[in-house]
């Protein structure tokens, strides 16, 4: 490669790891601001403002979900496995929400385990499958439930 | 070895030269169209109509091989467009500025297409088309430098000025590429994680067709440079004995 070349692309590699490192910092420094949500353990460790928008993500408890029987109104839990936190809302689900599913919730922290929310979204996580897979793959992982569960048992009838 | 460097620096001569590009891409083209025509149809009646439906998401996760493909290509067109203006800048190549400039309004086109079809996925499956999360926020910048260097290169009088300056724009909004990238990992984000790269995530008889329409979209990426290349041949060329030769 001759000099002037060379010299040339060492200037721009140089200029390059600079901006990168500057640009590698400032996001460091942003860090969790540039989260969408908020999980529950920050919430309830009160990281997140009270009575300030703000939004909340997690997974949708099992057998958490009760409806009102006259109205739209809804309460159910989320949680980051860590802790859960209770939301409220009186407008209607999107069509993904249900048991188990990831879901983003914007609104106003009553209080670090409670979130009147103005706006629920479902997440979908990266799994694409057709519903026969997941038929199955659920069934498998109940009969291995079951299986662990019939083991158990057994033990317990050996002692 | 020597002989591979010597081919490899053969073929960079080659490509450098806006004749000999001139010339051989107008056979590559039928060629590229045919391939790309088969890609497309056949993944598209494979992704739309014989892949199964998703077990969550129903009929609407068929808008993912066009949105996938649609924002891989987003990206691989701007890194692309920032190795043209290393060796634009480094080499004094006026092929790489020229590759450099016609990527850019394909790029624009495919950014906004992924851009376009994750509202609409979104408002099925999110319930929202857009929110200001990490990924869409940085694809949406993807867009504006796009435009950004568009804008910043038809600006200047003078060519190689422009040319220059619009390589700078390229080279530093390069940086953006991997924010994209890692955004859903970095940052909890209301767009889901890595599927494409991940293994296992996605069905086989999804990703199939999936994996068909990238490789389609991919060629017909290359097609639409190619033609806006020639293009940009023939505008800076105009005033040479060859092209006149050619045309005439």
């Amino acid at each position: 490669m001759k000099a002037h070349r060379k010299k040339k692309l060492i200037t721009i590699l140089t200029a390059l790891v600079l901006l990168s490192s500057a640009v590698g910092l400032l996001l460091f420094a942003i860090g969790d601001y540039a989260d969408a949500f908020y999980e529950p353990t920050k919430v309830v460790n009160g990281e997140a403002p009270l009575n300030k928008t703000v939004r909340v993500g997690g997974l949708v408890v099992d057998g958490s979900v009760n409806r009102s029987s006259d109205s739209l109104y809804v309460e159910f839990d989320i949680t980051d496995n860590q802790e859960s936190i209770t939301i409220t809302f009186d407008k209607s689900l999107p069509d993904l929400f249900r048991e188990g599913q990831g879901i983003m919730a914007e609104g106003k922290l009553i209080d670090n385990k409670t979130l009147k929310a103005t706006k629920v979204l479902a997440k979908h996580d990266e799994q694409y499958m057709p519903p026969e897979i997941a038929d199955t793959l659920k069934k498998s992982h109940q009969d291995g439930v079951n299986k662990m569960k019939d083991q158990q048992s057994k033990e317990k009838g050996d002692y | 070895m020597a002989n591979a460097s010597k081919s490899f620096g053969r073929w960079f001569h080659q490509l450098g030269s806006p004749k000999w590009f001139y010339q051989k891409s107008a056979k590559w083209l039928p060629w590229l169209w045919i391939a790309t025509a088969v890609l497309l149809a056949f993944g598209l009646y494979y992704s739309l109509f014989a892949s199964p439906v998703d077990y969550q998401q129903g009929n609407s996760v068929r808008i993912m091989y066009i949105h996938v493909p649609a924002a891989a290509l987003s990206m691989v067109g701007y890194l692309a467009m920032a190795i043209c203006a290393v060796i634009g800048m480094v080499w004094k190549m006026k092929m790489s500025f020229m590759a450099m400039r016609a990527i850019a309004p394909v790029g624009a086109l495919f950014t906004f297409i992924c851009l376009f079809t994750g509202s609409l996925w979104g408002i099925p499956t999110w319930g929202t088309w857009w929110e200001w999360d990490a990924r869409m926020t940085s694809e949406l910048v993807l867009l504006f430098l796009y435009l950004g260097f568009i804008a910043l290169h038809s600006s200047f009088n003078d060519r190689s000025k422009a040319d220059n300056a619009a390589a700078i724009l390229a080279l530093v909004g390069a940086i953006n590429i991997p924010i994209i990238y890692g955004s859903v990992k970095w940052w909890n984000t209301l767009h889901q994680a890595y599927s494409v790269t991940k293994k296992g995530a996605i069905a086989p008889e999804m990703q199939t067709p999936l994996f068909i329409m990238i490789a389609g979209f991919y060629l017909l990426f290359a097609i639409m440079v190619i033609i806006r290349l020639r293009l940009e041949i023939m505008n800076r060329e105009a005033k040479s004995k060859w092209l006149q030769e050619v045309i005439s």
